[in-house]
């Protein structure tokens, strides 16, 4: 039974990928090796969609492996199974979270983490940004300095800051203007 | 039920509108969440996710099943995960059927650089918002920045950053009051 199947696979990955939706990567790999359901190409071409299109990446290539091996039923079943231990183990957490979070050791825990969650979340975000900021592969040709910047995109960058510091509209109107910028001055 | 279906179409807007990681989801989480509806605070929200980094399943959903709970409990939890994944069904549904060449379109590629740079503007706010929230004294700045750098630079795992600067907490907040500890 081709759904079961699907289900309990993506049940295992939601299970045993801790730290975001690139930890399902090895996973998905076992996929192609021991099921064959899709090919090690098609594999990384889906991942290449699930990156650039809306939604977080493990939800997206969740149902892309399940449409491709069973269809749309594949995919809403792979998608389910995927977050069915999240849901059961945030809930749990986030039950004894409620009672325990004004405890001395939970309270002083988050201290020192909040810092560090913002400095992981800037390195997160520093590393879309050496990609798409960045063009060393174009300095490493030509050897001007000029080239390492992508000069296009940080006018955008820097107009964006600005705009978005000054009016503070919501994120979802800078996220469709950026699409439409990008489309019109061929990002 | 109106409050079931308002979380679930505000995770369908956040779902809809995440590219990339779970990182990606904070801008529009502070906006709908903390802002507009007060339902939590930053502080909250960062520990939510912290939480979500460090236990099993992609960290957007835990997020999202995090706040779903707080908000509703249990069908709460289960509404927020089911908004926030299903614009990846029917945009994924679609593609897989329809556009097997997807990324390769010229204006998908355009639109989509243009989309990166925007998350990049709204994650440094988001940060520099957090950092303001969050860092207190000189250990909060040490613990920023070797989390920016070793994460940034080392390629180290998150949640051996997030177990070593609870560890520091522990340590440094251990003579003090708790109500002294925000």
């Amino acid at each position: 039974m081709i759904y079961f199947k699907l289900y309990l696979v993506f049940f295992k990955i939601g299970l045993f990928s801790v730290g975001g939706g690139l930890a399902t990567l090895p996973f998905l790999q076992e996929i192609v090796d021991k099921y064959g359901w899709i090919t090690s190409e098609e594999l990384l071409n889906m991942i290449a969609i699930s990156e650039s299109t809306p939604g977080p990446i493990g939800i997206n290539t969740a149902t892309f492996v399940g449409h491709n091996t069973a269809g749309i039923l594949g995919g809403i079943i792979a998608t389910f199974g995927l977050v069915t231990p999240s849901i059961i183990i945030i809930i749990i957490i986030a039950h004894y979270f409620s009672k325990f979070s004004e405890e001395k050791i939970v309270k002083s825990a988050f201290y020192g983490i909040r810092p560090a969650v913002a400095g992981l979340i800037g390195a997160a975000g520093f590393q879309v940004a050496k990609i798409s900021l960045f063009n060393m592969e174009k300095f490493n040709i030509r050897k001007n300095i000029i080239h390492i910047f992508n000069i296009k995109r940080l006018i955008l960058l820097g107009i964006i800051l600005y705009i978005s510091n000054k009016y503070k509209k919501h994120p979802i109107v800078y996220l469709i203007s950026g699409a439409i910028i990008g489309i019109i001055f061929k990002f | 039920m109106k409050d079931l279906l308002e979380l679930f179409a505000i995770f369908f807007r956040i779902g809809g509108f995440t590219f990339g990681g779970g990182y990606a989801m904070l801008p529009i989480i502070q906006e709908e969440i903390v802002h507009k509806r007060h339902w939590a605070t930053d502080k909250e929200i960062i520990d939510y996710y912290a939480i979500g980094q460090c236990t099993p399943g992609i960290i957007a959903v835990n997020t999202a099943t995090f706040i779903g709970y707080k908000q509703k409990g249990i069908i709460g939890a289960i509404f927020a995960t089911l908004g926030l994944v299903c614009p990846s069904l029917i945009i994924i549904t679609i593609i897989a059927r329809f556009f097997n060449h997807f990324q390769d379109y010229a204006i998908v590629q355009h639109a989509f650089s243009g989309i990166q740079i925007i998350v990049i503007a709204l994650i440094i706010n988001t940060v520099i918002n957090m950092y303001k929230q969050s860092v207190k004294d000189w250990i909060g700045i040490s613990l920023f920045l070797i989390s920016f750098l070793v994460i940034a630079i080392l390629k180290l795992s998150p949640i051996i950053i997030i177990i070593i600067s609870a560890a520091v907490g522990i340590i440094k907040c251990k003579d003090m009051d708790t109500k002294e500890i925000k």
